[in-house]
């Protein structure tokens, strides 16, 4: 299988050196800039991809936005998995262990 | 009207001079001389131009924009515009002190074109000696400045035997992503088509090979591929539409809806030494001419993939049919499409004739495989 993404509480998200989280000022969003590539993120996946700092682990992105939304810790964990399993597949995101 | 939304990307062709020589070359015909490329000013101010358009990515390219010795300067002045920037080089002008000047100027990507997975054929494909290992090398060093790095493999029926070797370099070499491109036919590529064009039975197994490769390889290596339009049912959508995301400035200022557009007889462009970039944009006749749906004929207007693929490529429609304004021939609907299918069949069914290689002057361009470097037009500063 592939063993080039795999995510648990202790991962530590982070980006990609060539992959910017920028303010588009004239279009008034925020985007992903990538070669010859964009990244639109919808509002949830900008909440979690700011907290990817390559300090924070899952867990504790988690816990943030447990606090911010009110929603249960599991059903966010799956969410947060699941987004950073996809952009890391889309090579903007890695993860290392901690 | 066809109101133009902002750009998203400009690609800067800084320079057409280039010491390799590539029978797919996507620069035009009748190279332009260094005597008439813009100069350091003018690129920072067209710079300026696009970031207050809402430009938010520059691809610098050429030829070889290594060649310009004010790169650093004009990486650095689009950094501190807030403009993402990524070099599309061939590498083999590069050494461990220009890549440091280049990071430290704020690059934040680096594209490396290879033409095989081996020295024999990519240094005869490439029409540069040494050119292959000089790349290996120069992957490596990039990656050891921090800089990101794409591999560009350029394929055909020369080199698709090579395709898993390719895929394999580009893991050894540690880059992120790797685009397995299909040679696609304007310019220099269209004069070697015969040359370049693979049959459908190389083009699935290609394919195949990718789709495993992609699979194997999720969160190591990102796959960018694009099939030969020859082969295909639906045109892709060219350049993301005809004046709707890209523009493309030419050495010497002119700027292009795409690269190929002045393959297209009777297209006026403009110059920004002439006119502000934003005005271009919006009423230059070579970006007015094909941007949204009114220009359109049968079976394009009334075709719900019309915002989609705008009809496909406007240069294909030209060299196939003569006519920039009919639909892309590589659509099925097309009543042209006959003649795509049969061309790409009958051309790659035969032997390859010789390379024709880029060169000064497409009639004066020498057809043996010659693989020394003093021969190399366009490598001095003139
Ligand atoms: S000759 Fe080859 S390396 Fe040089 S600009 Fe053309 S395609 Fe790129
Ligand atoms: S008919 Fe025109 S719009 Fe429809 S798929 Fe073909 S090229 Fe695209």
């Amino acid at each position: 299988m592939n063993a080039g993404v795999a995510i648990d509480e202790g991962s530590v998200p982070r980006f990609q050196p060539h992959m910017k989280l920028r303010f588009d000022k004239k279009r008034e969003r925020w985007t992903i800039l990538a070669p010859e590539r964009l990244f639109l993120p919808d509002e949830i996946a900008l909440e979690i991809l700011r907290r990817c700092d390559g300090v924070a682990t899952i867990g504790a992105i988690v816990d943030a936005l447990a606090g911010k939304f009110d929603a249960p810790r599991d059903v966010i964990m799956d969410d947060v998995k699941k987004l950073v399993q996809d952009f890391a597949e889309k090579g903007v995101l890695y993860t290392k262990e901690r | 009207m066809n109101a133009a939304a902002p750009p998203l990307a400009l690609l800067a062709e800084l320079t057409h001079r280039c010491p390799l020589r590539c029978p797919y070359c996507s620069n035009p015909l009748e190279l332009e001389r260094a005597s008439g490329e813009l100069d350091t000013d003018a690129w920072v101010r067209v710079f300026g131009e696009a970031a207050d358009m809402g430009v938010l990515q520059v691809h610098f390219s050429g030829g070889e924009p290594t060649v310009r010795k004010d790169l650093e300067r004009l990486v650095a002045a689009c950094g501190a515009l807030g403009l993402y920037t990524n070099l599309i080089t061939s590498g083999v002008l590069l050494d461990e002190g220009r890549i440091a000047a280049l990071a430290g100027a704020g690059l934040e990507h680096v594209q490396l074109s290879f033409q095989d997975s081996e020295e024999a054929g990519g240094d005869r494909i490439g029409g540069y000696k040494g050119g292959h290992a000089k790349k290996v090398e120069v992957a490596r060093l990039v990656r050891k400045a921090g800089l990101a790095l794409t591999l560009n493999m350029v394929v055909h029926r020369q080199n698709l035997h090579n395709l898993p070797a390719m895929i394999e370099l580009a893991v050894g070499l540690d880059a992120h992503r790797v685009e397995i491109a299909h040679v696609q036919y304007y310019g220099w590529g269209l004069k070697n088509r015969a040359a370049l064009i693979p049959t459908r039975a190389q083009l699935d197994e290609a394919t195949a090979v990718v789709e495993a490769a992609r699979q194997r390889l999720k969160g190591v290596l990102v796959f960018d591929y694009v099939v030969p339009d020859y082969y295909a049912r639906r045109p892709k959508s060219c350049m993301g539409g005809w004046g709707r995301n890209f523009l493309n400035v030419m050495p010497s200022g002119r700027v292009l809806p795409c690269h190929a557009a002045e393959t297209i007889p009777g297209l006026r462009f403009d110059s920004v030494s002439d006119r502000p970039l934003q005005q271009i944009w919006e009423t230059s006749d070579a970006f007015q001419r094909f941007r949204g749906t009114g220009w359109m004929p049968e079976p394009c207007r009334s075709c719900d993939r019309r915002e989609i693929d705008w009809g496909g490529c406007r240069c294909q429609a030209f060299a196939i049919t003569g006519d920039a304004a009919r639909t892309d021939p590589a659509c099925e609907l097309s009543s042209d499409h006959q003649r795509i299918v049969e061309l790409a069949q009958t051309e790659s069914d035969r032997a390859p004739p010789a390379f024709v290689y880029r060169g000064l002057g497409a009639g004066a361009a020498r057809t043996e495989p010659a693989l020394s470097e003093d021969a190399v037009p366009g490598a001095g500063r003139s």
